[in-house]
């Protein structure tokens, strides 16, 4: 009986301790944003005042709206573009036959080994070559790109578990492979779409090396540079308050998309199609 | 309404020849059954003349049109899988229509075709429902119900019952049977293991060993002038008996056949005897195991119950000599 509890109360106490340890910097980062003053400086770890005018300082920043635009652009874009290619390869990957297939997925999986720092010189060239310096279409073009392995991979992974009777049903019904994809697949497809869509929009919308190489005014710039761009009155002075109310600002989408999405990832929607 | 012409077709995996060079008719409005053991390509036969593989040799046709190279859907065929197949995420109505959409059909003739087969096959009041919502019987009937809704030439079905429990594979059969003769002159392929099946849907049989044709022909004609051991094996239920060795030197063959009700109890005259070592007795029939001297026991089949025990010596005979079927060394019957 003591045992049990023990073992319970251990088994809590670690849950609170992995709680603690993740969700304290950002709870202190939203307990910094709403301080301002003098009071940015002492260290207090409950709600001591509570001021929007952190807020309103970054929204009067110049350019903050802008670069929040352009952060939601890019991140729309990315998703829209990694998902329709990685969805179309992902159904020659795993339905079409032919010869290297596998190492061709195996290619792409180290594609996505080589570190950002890696191809960010040779990225940067072709980037120049496009005309895309200093564009939104450069940086969805190298987010697209870095996000693709991944999406490539667990898509092919989950299309290859779809049952090929569905797939050949539609083709005796008079079904074209994009029909297939369109109508049959992607019904289907939705939690695996949901989740890397999301996973491709977190990556697109915190990527700060690319943001700040591919880009060189304030219009073009996304959100992480900018907030690291920020700065105080004096070149000695880290506005730590704007910095920390941009911050959150910036997570709090990531966190409504994701509430949003987790009621959608239905698992077992295949049920019922074949047999059982 | 087609009529179909295999000639010498192969397929290969690779370098596995799993078609070894089919040749067949199958005549419009006939329902056609391939049946086989596990792993003889029946499916990949059926498969072929769907469009859902490609021919290695030899040209499919259908009324003398070469169709080697055109998709299913333009072949005209609809195809009922083992596992129903269904989009899981379509209501039954859209499962149903979708070969029509994919043909531009106007809505109201979707409408009509949807409704008709549904009526058909009485699942018109799942239409709104998704497949995940029915029985496995149902579900099946859905998949029936789109095959028809696509007014094909060709029906294909593969082995469409066997993911149904014993009671519902029946019942499913005899709509299968009606749904062939309700829809006019529709050629039907029907893939299936199952010799009771074939025995009871088909108008002729196709008997399938190791890629290639064993026999074509009726039921009966199968059944009663079997043109190898393995027909002869695997047509029938209880089993064909064969002796071979001494039994069957008697009637001067390699290997004799016998059918169960062709053996009868013959005190006078006795050709076997033996010991009654199991019966089986099913209240329309009985079938009694006897043990005489055979690598198996010689399976007799009774009318009516049996009050034949266990242990009891029987001696017994063919009804006439005529139904004994006599093979050659090579498995091929021998002339009377």
């Amino acid at each position: 009986m003591a045992w049990a509890l023990t073992r319970k109360a251990g088994f809590y106490l670690l849950v609170l301790a992995i709680i603690l340890e993740s969700v304290f910097p950002f709870y202190y980062a939203i307990l910094t944003s709403f301080k301002s003053g003098t009071s940015l400086f002492e260290v207090n770890y409950w709600p001591t005042m509570f001021s929007w005018d952190n807020y309103a300082a970054v929204f009067q920043n110049g350019s903050f709206p802008q670069n929040l635009l352009n952060s939601i652009i890019v991140a729309t874009l990315t998703v829209a573009l990694s998902l329709l290619f990685a969805v179309t390869a992902a159904y020659a990957l795993s339905r079409v036959r032919f010869r290297g297939r596998s190492v061709l997925l195996l290619v792409i999986l180290s594609v996505s080994m080589f570190p950002q720092i890696a191809v960010l010189a040779g990225l940067f060239e072709v980037i120049r070559a496009f005309g895309l310096f200093n564009t939104l279409w450069g940086l969805i073009f190298s987010y697209t790109i870095f996000t693709l392995p991944f999406t490539v991979w667990v898509l092919t992974t989950f299309m290859r578990d779809l049952p090929i009777e569905i797939e050949e049903a539609a083709i005796v019904d008079g079904a074209t492979p994009w029909i297939i994809i369109t109508r049959v697949f992607m019904p289907l497809m939705w939690p695996a779409l949901v989740t890397t869509g999301l996973l491709a929009f977190i990556a697109a919308w915190n990527e700060f090396l690319f943001a700040l190489t591919f880009t060189s005014s304030n219009a073009t710039r996304t959100v992480p540079v900018a907030i690291a761009l920020l700065s105080g009155a004096s070149q000695f002075e880290i506005p730590w308050g704007t910095i920390m109310a941009a911050s959150v600002i910036v997570t709090v989408p990531l966190v409504v998309l994701v509430l949003i999405f987790q009621r959608k990832i239905i698992s077992g929607l295949t049920a019922g199609g074949v047999k059982g | 309404m087609a009529e179909l012409v295999l000639k010498d077709v192969r397929k290969s995996f690779g370098a596995v020849e799993v078609i070894k060079g089919v040749s067949l008719e199958i005549h419009s409005g006939e329902f056609m059954v391939f049946v086989g053991p596990s792993g003889c390509g029946k499916s990949t036969l059926l498969r072929l003349i769907a469009g859902l593989e490609d021919i290695t040799s030899g040209t499919l046709s259908f009324d003398g049109e070469v169709v080697n190279g055109l998709s299913p859907s333009r072949r005209g065929v609809a195809m009922v899988f083992q596992s129903y197949a269904l989009h899981p995420h379509m209501t039954v109505y859209d499962n149903m229509a979708f070969g029509m959409q994919l043909a531009h059909g106007t809505k109201e003739q979707i409408r009509e075709r949807v409704e008709k087969a549904a009526e058909m096959l009485q699942i018109k009041q799942y239409l709104d429902r998704l497949p995940k919502q029915l029985s496995g019987g149902q579900r099946q009937r859905v998949a029936i119900g789109r095959a028809i809704v696509r007014d094909p030439k060709v029906f294909l079905f593969d082995e469409p019952l066997s993911n149904l429990d014993a009671a519902l594979r029946v019942a499913t059969r005899l709509e299968i049977a009606k749904l062939h003769h309700s829809m006019n002159n529709v050629t039907m392929i029907y893939v299936t293991h199952d010799q009771v099946e074939a025995m009871t849907l088909a108008d002729r049989i196709c008997v399938l060993r190791d890629g290639l044709v064993e026999q074509v022909g009726t039921p009966l004609e199968l059944y009663e002038h079997p043109q190898s051991l393995f027909v002869a094996g695997f047509i029938g239920s209880p089993k064909m008996n064969f002796l071979n060795g001494q039994f069957a030197a008697k009637y001067g063959a390699s290997t004799i056949g016998i059918r169960s009700e062709h053996i009868d109890i013959n005190e006078t005259n006795p050709m076997w005897s033996g010991e009654v070592v199991h019966a089986e007795k099913l209240g329309s029939d009985s079938y009694i195991f006897v043990d005489i001297g055979s690598e198996e026991p010689l399976i007799v089949r009774q009318n009516g119950t049996t009050n034949k025990q266990l242990g009891d010596n029987l001696k017994l005979a063919p009804i006439t000599p005529a139904y004994v079927h006599r093979f050659d060394a090579q498995g091929k019957p021998m002339a009377n």
